[in-house]
């Protein structure tokens, strides 16, 4: 099987690639192609060029700044899982690369293609909402993407045409802070049935950061305000998390339902999953 | 109010609320259901990844120059950027030892190293590998002697019809140099990416074991 016929660039530095981008008719950013070669060989996708942006040395790497991770959007799943700065500094980063597809996905997927992809079942979207990443965008200037309003639709971000995302910075967590990645996974794939990412911070037995994010469940992952609101200023006891959790499926709308698992279902995954996770964390918090 | 955390029959009567799919839920089912790689073309045509320009079937892009070093010996090679690293092994140099299972990223039967590290083949463009590193199958044994990974699935007999064999073996050489654990659990999680239809699993499992093990000892 193969893709339509198309005309190949390999820019060298980022700027070479925003211009190929602002000026090659009908081009596609090219990055580890585990997403987009797969619906190029279905014919799902026939960009006429593609860009391929995985030897510019610029757009990968990771390094702890004072405001947190600055990821550089070609860093492969792999690079992330194996990362002493990232184990370090947002160990559920790591822990959530870690469990992506299998190994060899990993060491060609990145970073910048799954959130740009926006796949509903993909794990960073996530993960991403769940730490309030900021994504950066350059077409010869730059600009500054909050989490929330970068991941819009089904397969779909607020990226722009002839924009590409050059990096992804995650605002460090309060040291009292622990998070963790849950994920139902698709027992073939790997991608998340359901990927629940959750946030706790305890200050004087109280909760005083909650933070709830649900991946794969509805068409872009979203926060679980409601039950966040529900737990925060109040004791993480078994039923405070047991009665927070179960106001979950209020941010879950329309719900993805299929032959693996209902809507019902998926939301009955959240719940259980999100108080798991929840309960987890208060436990090491005590 | 439905309530999650009861049992899951009790829906039943909740179900109303999906008589009316909307368009986006059906979307959403198409992801999820073929969820891997493929996805409903319909999502394409609204998504970011809707196509632009090209023709299916239309004019053959011209071939490019590409050079890859594989198992040692460099390759001049003229492909088409679409030609995957998997075709342009087993069509263009007549090395068939990697396979073509899936051709869509889910089977690791293309499994082969580029610069050291294990890759899906089938979901990589030569092109993008002018001047890597690769190793296939056909690069691991010795002149006269077999990788110690191929002498244990022989000694494990960790196959039967032997079509995933090429890639499980790659997979499980590059597996040596990860930082996998090491219990049998850490090894099925680590080789997850190869798909055995003859379900060999057990064998796989004690022959990657008896490497790692021996060159521990
Ligand atoms: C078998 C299999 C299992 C998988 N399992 C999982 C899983 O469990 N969880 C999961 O999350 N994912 C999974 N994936 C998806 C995988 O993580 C992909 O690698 C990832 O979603 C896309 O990254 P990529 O680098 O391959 O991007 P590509 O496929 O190269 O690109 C994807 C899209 O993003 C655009 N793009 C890429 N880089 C940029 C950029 N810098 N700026 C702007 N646009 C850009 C491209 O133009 C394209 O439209 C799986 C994939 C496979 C094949
Ligand atoms: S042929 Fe490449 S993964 Fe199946
Ligand atoms: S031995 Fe037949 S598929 Fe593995």
């Amino acid at each position: 099987m193969f893709a339509a016929a198309f005309e190949y660039h390999r820019p060298k530095t980022l700027a070479e690639a925003v211009k190929l981008l602002g000026s090659v008719k009908g081009a596609r950013l090219l990055a580890g192609g585990h997403s987009l070669l797969p619906a190029m060989k279905l014919r799902l996708a026939s960009p006429a060029a593609l860009i391929d942006i995985s030897r510019i040395a610029e757009l990968s790497g990771i390094k702890a700044t004072n405001d947190g991770l600055q990821i550089g959007a070609m860093t492969t799943h792999a690079a992330i899982a194996e990362s002493d700065v990232v184990k370090k500094h947002c160990p559920v980063l790591a822990q959530t690369a870690e469990i992506i597809g299998d190994q060899q996905v990993r060491n060609r997927g990145t970073i910048g293609g799954s959130v740009a992809h926006a796949d509903p079942a993909a794990d960073y979207p996530t993960i991403m909402l769940l730490l309030g990443a900021k994504f950066t965008a350059a077409n010869g200037k730059e600009r500054q993407i909050e989490a929330d309003k970068f991941f819009v639709d089904l397969f779909t971000t607020s990226l722009k045409q002839g924009e590409l995302l050059t990096s992804i910075m995650i605002p460090a967590m309060s040291s009292a802070a622990s998070a963790v990645y849950r994920k139902h996974r698709h027992p073939a794939s790997a991608f998340a049935v359901v990927g629940v990412g959750v946030l706790l911070e305890v200050k004087q037995g109280k909760c005083a950061d909650v933070r709830i994010a649900i991946g794969g469940a509805t068409v872009t992952a979203v926060r679980a305000r409601a039950a966040e609101e529900l737990l925060t200023g109040q004791a993480p006891t078994v039923e405070n998390i047991a009665r927070a959790s179960k106001e979950v499926g209020k941010a879950l709308d329309s719900p993805i339902s299929d032959s693996y698992a209902s809507g019902d279902f998926r939301i009955h995954l959240a719940t259980v999953m999100t108080r798991r996770a929840l309960t987890d964390l208060a436990g090491a918090a005590r | 109010m439905k309530d999650p955390e009861k049992p899951l029959e009790a829906h039943e009567s909740d179900n109303e609320k999906r008589a009316e799919v909307s368009r986006r839920d059906f979307l959403g089912t198409s992801v999820v259901l073929t969820a891997g790689a493929c996805v409903a073309p319909i999502l394409f045509n609204k998504s970011a990844l809707a196509s632009e320009g090209a023709v299916p079937g239309g004019p053959i892009s011209s071939a490019v120059d590409v050079t890859l070093r594989v198992n040692g010996t460099a390759h001049a090679l003229k492909l088409e950027p679409r030609v995957t690293l998997l075709d342009a092994l087993r069509e263009e140099m007549q090395l068939a030892g990697t396979k073509k299972g899936c051709d869509h990223g889910q089977c690791g039967a293309c499994t082969v190293l580029v610069d050291g590290r294990r890759t899906l083949s089938c979901l990589t463009l030569a092109v993008m590998h002018d001047g890597d590193e690769i190793t296939t199958i056909e690069g691991l044994a010795g002149s006269d002697e077999l990788h110690p990974m191929q002498a244990a699935f022989i000694e494990r007999d960790a196959f039967q019809c032997g079509y995933c064999t090429p890639g499980q073996i790659m997979s499980a050489v590059a597996l040596l140099r990860e930082p996998c654990g090491a219990s049998d659990d850490d090894v099925r999680e680590c080789m997850s990416g190869n798909i055995c239809r003859c379900g060999a699993y057990p064998n796989i499992v004690a022959a990657v074991q008896d490497v790692r093990r021996s060159k521990t000892t």
